[in-house]
């Protein structure tokens, strides 16, 4: 068939706001998440955990709990056919605890009955009998001890440079969880043969699977992990739950298994940001230009290793922020204790940094009489530095200057109308006449690394399925809710020049990874093997029929159509399936020099609050910012990915904190570990600043994460501003403003 | 589990006789979540949501079933302020004032207004019929009240004189869905004798008598008078630190929001 065509563009491609195609089956409550899965004669399952921090298993008694009518199953460490641990970066974590515990909440056996009542009833009959030890709690001591994960030395330029100016401040970070709305869910069922199938809350099967199998003791392609629908994970599901112990009891019981952990359970049963102690010590020249930053900062990972190594990675590289300075020396330490595990979090380790780092410029821009923003204008890292800590040169965009300009540039509004009370601080308990109330202003910047570092072999599988109908992208990407099917259908769109454009979240047996979703990073490497494999197919058709353009009609050759979809299709789908990489990068070395980042992103946020200093209460107000984006993709997903991240990142600098005692959390619970409400919710106004960058798809930059990073130490400068207070600790609680 | 819905008092009372042990249902907004948190697996459930009964408000006696939207949209001010403290909309149109009396929290938002005004809980039972207590004879611990196991609380009864100013507020980390770290209640009463009754400060909702006294009747406290007054509520508040504050915050907090519900209060 031929005939003419009109070139028209496709519509929902890159640079469009469109809709993503989970959005109104989410809002209208049609999208099937983890929790709702179902399968015909399924069990429940559910997990006995450690009452202790630290402790020795004396003994461990399943008889009453295997008695009980309805309980099919109760498994333990003997139980484990294959490797008995597991993690990401270092199988140190059991997957059932056996002769010790070393965290409260740590696993002990697990049970499957026939419903989730009776499965959590046997639980609690397992008798456990621990001789409880003095648990290791305070990461200082920890490290004193050398009971540390990694330890990162940073060393760079002359230790004895000074400067004229000197400012020093210790500074903490409380424990944030991930606190995702879902909660951890899956369901395992037995193939028969062996093997099982798992469908299980993710943000990277691939990981997930090679760590089941091993520890199932089962061959590679007897394990099959399933995409799921996930509700939020903030890193919080990238370290395994439940996914070994379902399928262990689904091929115990040769059943499928289901296990949904209640609120307080997802709280043990996942990792949380590490808590932060950090010292600092920056010099300066008389006119702002830095000389030398010094600093030392512990990260408590908890019991077990997770991505300790890798997060107090990051918040060593980022220590300085986003600054030139020649002088650096930084120690880094993850510490090993027996509070809960920490591992992936939003912005991971440089949130922490970000704290430190900008509390520190302020402290020297006040001592200096200068704007806080001038003096981060005068340090600005840009294109062509090196970054301060490692020396690695910036080859890509970083438009850091920009965004301070930018940000600068946003106005700032007058006061909301203090008639309506909930614009007060305490809000609606009435708590705060206007006269009550100081205003402060505080800004903060941050530089984050995008995708994996570190010499890590960050593949990425897509595929891309031409079809009659259009074409098809497939993936082992997990959609968490940011976006991802969204910004690949629209990659494709864009780069074959088709309208229709179906996303495929397949399993692990049916494509390789795509790595994690995490770091930023699934724009950049999914959008980005998905452009490959579009452009290469796109390439390869146009090659093999002589055509100059594909659209929705076929190939067409000087504005004839030479061949439609569907004769192109004639002996079946054509599959282009590529792995994209991203520029290699390396190990440090002793001193930690070297080049182990890919990519980079810079943000600069502004906040305003309003203080109620005599009862301690803060009304965040506004946080503005502008952000490097590289080249907007999604202007909508983007700002609602600022808009979280800005929620997430006032949430941690004034109300949000995980409270341990000897290693036991106290708000396991959403009554007591609060997150912001609409009704804490500032106005955002944002500006994306687009400079492509190196690699990302059209010059995309992952925007995930620096959202979070430099709001929270904004919101608390802008505390400080408004009440004169030292302030070294995030989150900001009522009594450090009454009572400092 | 058995849930009984009956529909009339007799029923609910009959059934209450029937099962002492059985835990009341109103609003469901405390009792389902210990459920959750599976820190209470009822046997047997009395719902209590279609008892007419306990549902109005008529003047000084507000039913045991009236929820906290319809408190907030009612014409008494500091009762409609403390409502719209309490969780969300949707918890404020399930909750009641019983439930949260019977929940007898320290930090039960509604109990300051009761506390201040003297106000009595009516309650009943099938054999012996209704009786009142004074809010301190009806809350006597943490979660603890002197309901039998055979009553029900049918009303909050308010005294016939009501005051000329009454004012709430209450701190919480967040500004809205928070359980109160400090609430107060202040009252300027016709005789200009004030009234102070503070929540999450101690086991129970109390009084603060010595702050009370202090103020005697000045209409229109001022200055050191009012300085005073906040330490002297400081002072008699029996706070204790947990996760959610400390004990000396508390105590501040408590003098603070005193001094200005007393200014906001004043003649």
């Amino acid at each position: 068939m031929t005939g003419t065509t009109v070139k028209v563009p496709v519509r929902g491609g890159v640079g469009e706001s469109t809709m993503r195609p989970d959005g109104i089956p989410k809002v209208t409550g049609n999208f099937a998440f983890a929790s709702d899965l179902y399968a015909d004669g399924m069990l429940w399952g559910a997990t006995r955990r450690s009452p202790v921090a630290h402790g020795r298993i004396r003994r461990v008694d399943i008889g009453a709990a295997l008695a009980m009518p309805g309980v099919v199953a109760v498994l333990t460490q003997a139980d484990t056919a294959g490797r008995r641990t597991f993690g990401l970066e270092e199988a140190d974590q059991p997957v059932l605890a056996a002769g010790a515990v070393r965290f409260w909440g740590e696993p002990i056996a697990v049970v499957a009955a026939h419903d989730p009542d009776t499965a959590r009833r046997a639980a609690a009959a397992i008798g456990v009998d621990i001789e409880e030890l003095p648990p290791l709690s305070d990461p200082e001591v920890a490290v004193e001890q050398g009971s540390v994960v990694r330890h990162i030395r940073i060393r760079r330029g002359e230790p004895d440079a000074s400067g004229a100016v000197v400012v020093e401040g210790y500074y903490e970070v409380g424990q944030q969880d991930q606190a995702p709305l879902g909660t951890e869910a899956g369901l395992a069922i037995p193939d028969g043969e062996g093997g099982v199938d798992l469908w299980a809350v993710s943000q990277w099967l691939h990981a997930d699977h090679e760590q089941i199998h091993l520890s199932l003791g089962v061959a590679p392609d007897q394990v099959r992990c399933h995409p799921v629908g996930v509700g939020g994970a903030f890193g919080s599901r990238e370290d395994m739950s439940m996914h070994i112990h379902l399928c262990m009891l689904a091929l115990r019981t040769g059943r499928p298994v289901k296990m949904v952990y209640d609120r307080a359970e997802s709280f043990t049963g996942h990792v949380h940001r590490h808590p932060a102690r950090m010292w600092y010590r920056h010099e300066a020249n008389e006119d702002g230009a830095l000389v030398k930053v010094e600093a030392k900062i512990i990260l408590d990972g908890g019991a077990y290793a997770s991505t300790t190594s890798a997060v107090i990675a990051n918040a060593a590289y980022f220590a300085v922020g986003p600054y030139r300075v020649d002088n650096v020396s930084v120690d880094g330490y993850g510490a090993r204790t027996n509070n809960p595990p920490a591992g992936a979090m939003r912005g991971f380790g440089a949130v922490q940094a970000c704290f430190g780092h900008e509390s520190q410029m302020d402290r020297l821009a006040a001592r200096l009489e200068m704007d806080p923003l001038e003096l981060r204008r005068r340090n600005a890292l840009g294109s062509g530095d090196p970054n301060a800590t490692t020396g690695q040169i910036i080859e890509g965009s970083l438009p850091t200057v920009r965004v301070i300009d930018e940000l600068a540039a946003i106005p700032v509004p007058d006061p909301a109308d203090p008639a309506d009370v909930r614009n007060r601080p305490g809000g609606t308990g009435l708590t705060t006449d206007p006269g009550d109330i100081r205003r402060g202003i505080g800004y903060a910047l941050s530089i984050k690394n995008l995708a994996f570092s570190e010499a890590f072999d960050d593949s990425c599988e897509a595929s891309v399925i031409l079809t009659p109908m259009g074409a098809e992208v497939r993936t082992a990407a997990c959609e968490v809710g940011q976006g991802l099917a969204m910004v690949c259908q629209q990659i494709a769109r864009t780069a074959l020049g088709l309208n229709h454009v179906a996303v495929v979240f397949t399993d692990t047996s049916e494509i390789g990874s795509a790595g994690s979703t995490s770091a930023s990073r699934q724009t950049q490497m999914t959008g980005g093997a998905v452009l490959k494999a579009c452009e290469e197919l796109r390439d390869r058709i146009l090659t093999e029929h002589g055509g100059d353009d594909l659209t929705d009609d076929g190939v067409v050759r000087g504005g004839e159509v030479v061949a439609t979809l569907a004769e192109l299709c004639a002996s079946g789908p054509i599959e282009h399936r590529v792995v994209f990489r991203h520029p290699e990068t390396f190990s440090t070395d002793e001193n930690g020099q070297g080049a182990p980042h890919a990519d980079f992103a810079v943000a600069a946020h502004r906040a305003v609050v309003d203080v109620d200093p005599e009862l301690g209460l803060v009304r965040v107000v506004r946080v503005d910012t502008a952000q490097d984006v590289g080249t907007a993709l999604n202007p909508m997903s983007i700002r609602g990915q600022i808009e979280g991240g800005i929620m997430q990142g006032l949430g941690l600098a004034v109300m949000e904190e995980l409270v341990l005692d000897e290693g036991r959390m106290l708000n396991a619970n959403f009554t007591d570990y609060l997150l912001p409400t609409f009704a804490d919710a500032p106005d955002v106004e944002c500006r994306l600043v687009e400079e492509p960058g190196l690699w990302g798809p059209f010059g995309a930059k992952g925007v995930g994460e620096p959202p979070t990073i430099s709001s929270t130490p904004a919101v608390v400068a802008a505390i400080r501003d408004a009440t004169g207070l030292e302030l070294i600790r995030a989150p900001v609680r009522p009594e450090h403003i009454v009572l400092p | 589990m058995e849930i009984v819905r009956p529909t009339t008092l007799d029923d609910a009372l009959a059934a209450r006789d029937a099962l002492p042990g059985a835990d009341l249902l109103a609003g469901g907004t405390d009792l389902m979540v210990e459920v959750n948190f599976h820190h209470r697996e009822p046997e047997h459930v009395i719902a209590l949501r279609r008892v007419s009964e306990i549902a109005g408000w008529e003047g000084r006696r507000i039913g045991a079933g009236v929820t906290w939207t319809r408190m907030e949209k009612g014409p008494l001010r500091a009762l409609a302020q403390l409502s719209r403290t309490v969780g969300s909309p949707q918890i404020r149109n399930a909750g009641t004032i019983g439930g949260n009396i019977g929940t007898a929290s320290p930090a039960g938002d509604g109990l300051p207004y009761l506390a201040a005004l003297d106000a009595e809980i009516e309650v009943a039972s099938a054999g012996r019929g209704v009786r009142r207590l004074r809010w301190d004879e009806f809350l006597v611990g943490v979660k603890q009240t002197a309901l039998r196991p055979d009553e029900i609380i049918i009303a909050a009864i308010l005294p016939e004189v009501m005051p000329v100013a009454e004012e709430f507020a209450k701190v919480g980390v967040r500004n809205a869905m928070v359980i109160s770290t400090v609430s107060a209640c202040v009252m300027r009463m016709p005789d200009s004798t004030w009234r102070i009754a503070l929540g999450s400060v101690a086991p129970t909702v109390i009084r603060a008598r010595r702050a009370e006294e202090l103020l005697g009747t000045t209409a229109a406290p001022r200055g050191s008078l009012l300085a005073e007054v906040a330490d002297a509520v400081a002072a008699e508040v029996r706070p204790i630190t947990d996760h959610r504050a400390t004990e000396a915050y508390r105590r501040h907090a408590s003098g603070v929001l005193v001094r200005r519900l007393v200014g906001r209060c004043a003649a």
